[in-house]
């Protein structure tokens, strides 16, 4: 492959992004535009994935600096496997948006500025250089910040509040953990500081720099006891807001937990314990919040951290199965939960609420979409073809692998939490009698709105739950593609490799 | 505000500010200076211009909207980076110069477009964030 098509899916969300600035008051416009350049999206997403699942490890530096000198853009099967569902979750929401999202909002730049974050994800996904992951994390939570309080209602400013500041401390603390790094290597390129770390002396610096690291990016992807910023945001921006935060922002931090504990600290024993117990910690304390909550928007933001454990304790396992574990989950994790805030937003406009008591009678109403939500539910859950099932399977098999007997119980103990959450939720919204007493709703309703703005609003729900129920039913496939991420994390050599020594250059 | 020597002063500083942020501009690839100070500079130039008088004469002076600025500064950023993947096949960002070396603006090369596009930008926002709290105070 053209080693330039790496650059594309973060490129190309630019363009599409200054192309909205340009029609700036044109929403009509911008609606179209969004849609159309996120299916263009995809498609050049697609191709840099199975290209990188037939060439391999693809490299490209920008401005053509030398390798440790200059900014390396890699796209590995894990990455360009998180662009493809980053661009397949931006699709959905994109739709999503131009049906939900409010004229006033729109008029504010809501279109542009998702399509940066989008970018900053894809930057963030594709970068092989610490500063520059940085500098994405910025991109990222700048964009974050706009779209949480574009709209200005008190609720969201709360929340958008205790979003930034947890945010920003997040970023401080990944900066100074960056600073230790560039100090004791003096490098910033992921690939060569992977080499120089195991030459320093000072391994207390390491193993300092190892927590900075863990407390920055905990923070960032909701871990115990960094997550309370979480449940207390995201239910306050629109849904659509919410599904792609839901889906993919706290997913960055795992990846960074992933590349950075493989490329870097592999095999540190104390940073492992330190991401199993928290990784414990942070599936009871979601499933237990979760438990308790009646906002449907705040039961998924604390399904959300409770998933988040499942992903850090194969991380903190270490071994290749539990890795695989981690990957697969992570594919089914982005699609469930912006699918799972989707369908939140479309119980909201069915119903005007989203509180657990005052939805119901979603199946005597409209069967089909009882039928639809049942997907993405049930998937979440893990009923055995559906996509959660799988990663289960593989991260319960490497805590059996291990002896973690902890993590099984804690794993055990989540699914089933989450079991008894979905069937709470699937009574009171979709079985239940709709209680008599219909509170006043100031808005317009699902009934009646126009027939495309309601296909606009369930073809997004349909595309995530037929990507869901790929991942299910061709698990094999998926499965085949974490195992071989797992087995580029224990082993780095050809991600290092394809970095420091492209073609044309010899190894020394 | 109406002060005589301040409508007199910024009338000829305003070219004189606009001259110096191009110059900024153009120094900035070895020296200090490039797109970012340029364009506070000329911001600077047209605030200054909106304090003498106000703040509709000197958008009418910038005779664009500033808000058009941000995106065409990104759009010429992201082309100029862009350029040297379509021209020659090589990575983003990497600069491509003009061999023949030009009088007064010295070598042209992408560096020289992306760094005035930043210079639109900064204009653009800076601009825009003035006249938005300007018409909102």
């Amino acid at each position: 492959m053209s080693p330039q098509l790496i650059f594309w899916p973060v490129l190309f969300q630019l363009l599409l992004a200054v192309a909205l600035l340009f029609l700036w008051r044109k929403v009509q416009v911008q609606r179209a535009v969004s849609i159309a350049g996120s299916t263009v999206a995809v498609v050049l997403s697609a191709a840099l994935f199975t290209l990188t699942l037939r060439d391999g490890i693809g490299t490209v530096q920008a401005g053509n600096w030398p390798a440790p000198f200059g900014i390396a853009l890699v796209s590995d099967t894990l990455s360009s496997l998180l662009v493809l569902l980053t661009s397949l979750a931006g699709l959905a929401v994109s739709v999503f948006s131009s049906a939900s999202v409010t004229g006033a909002r729109l008029k504010f730049g809501y279109f542009p500025v998702f399509h940066i974050l989008l970018m900053g994800l894809n930057g963030a996904f594709l970068t092989g250089d610490l500063f520059n992951l940085y500098v994405w994390f910025e991109v990222i939570i700048i964009c974050s910040f706009v779209l949480i309080t574009l709209g200005t209602e008190r609720k969201q400013l709360e929340g958008a509040v205790k979003y930034f500041t947890l945010n920003m401390l997040a970023s401080i603390i990944f900066l100074t953990a960056i600073a230790v790094i560039y100090g004791l290597t003096g490098s910033l390129n992921l690939a060569d500081i992977s080499i120089q770390i195991a030459a320093i002396e000072n391994r207390f610096l390491v193993e300092i720099a190892a927590v900075l690291f863990f407390v920055g990016f905990g923070i960032k992807s909701a871990v115990f006891p960094l997550y309370f910023w979480l449940p207390a945001s995201y239910h306050t921006p629109p849904d659509a807001v919410s599904a792609i935060f839901g889906g993919l922002l706290t997913k960055v931090g795992v990846y960074a937990y992933l590349r950075i504990f493989t490329l870097i600290f592999a095999g540190d024993a104390f940073i492992r314990e330190l991401l199993v117990t928290a990784a414990i910690l942070t599936i009871v304390s979601g499933a237990l919040g979760a438990l308790i909550q009646n906002n449907l928007r705040k039961v998924f933001s604390y399904l959300i951290v409770c998933h988040i454990g499942f992903m850090i304790v194969g991380i903190g396992l270490g071994t290749e199965t539990a890795y695989a574990g981690t990957v697969s989950y992570l594919i089914h994790d982005i699609v469930v939960k912006t699918n799972l805030f989707l369908v939140a937003g479309l119980i909201f406009r069915v119903k005007g609420s989203v509180s657990l008591r005052d939805i119901g009678g979603l199946y005597k109403r409209y069967p089909w979409l009882s039928l639809l939500i049942a997907v993405p539910l049930f998937s979440l859950v893990g009923i055995p073809p559906l996509s959660g099932f799988w990663p289960k399977i593989s991260l319960f098999g490497a805590a059996t692998e291990t002896r973690s007997f902890w993590v099984l119980g804690a794993l055990i103990f989540g699914s089933v939490l989450t079991l008894i959450i979905v069937a709470k939720v699937w009574a009171a919204a979709v079985w239940k009698e709709p209680s008599g007493k219909n509170p006043p709703v100031k808005m317009v309703l699902f009934d009646q709105i126009s027939k495309e703005r309601r296909i606009l609003y369930v073809l997004p729900i349909v595309l995530l739950s037929l990507v869901s129920l790929y991942i299910g039913f061709g698990a094999e496939h998926i499965q085949e593609i974490a195992g071989r991420v797992a087995a580029d994390l224990i082993n780095p050599d050809a991600y290092i490799e394809a970095v420091l020594y492209p073609a044309g250059k010899s190894s020394p | 505000m109406n002060t005589l020597i301040l409508k007199t002063a910024s009338k000829f500083l305003l070219p004189l500010l606009l001259m110096f942020s191009v110059f900024l501009l153009l120094r900035g690839h070895y020296l200090p200076g490039g797109g970012f100070v340029g364009g506070l500079v000329a911001s600077i130039a047209f605030v200054l211009h909106a304090f003498a008088y106000d703040m509709q004469s000197s958008r009418r002076l910038l005779r664009v909207h500033p808000g058009f600025l941000i995106p065409a500064g990104l759009a010429l950023a992201a082309l100029s980076g862009i350029f040297p993947m379509v021209y020659s096949d090589l990575p983003f960002m990497t600069g491509v110069w003009y061999p023949e070396s030009v009088p007064v603006i010295g070598s042209i090369g992408t560096a020289l477009f992306f760094d005035i596009g930043v210079y639109l930008v900064v204009v653009g926002s800076v601009l825009t964030i003035i006249m938005t709290l300007s018409e909102s105070a």
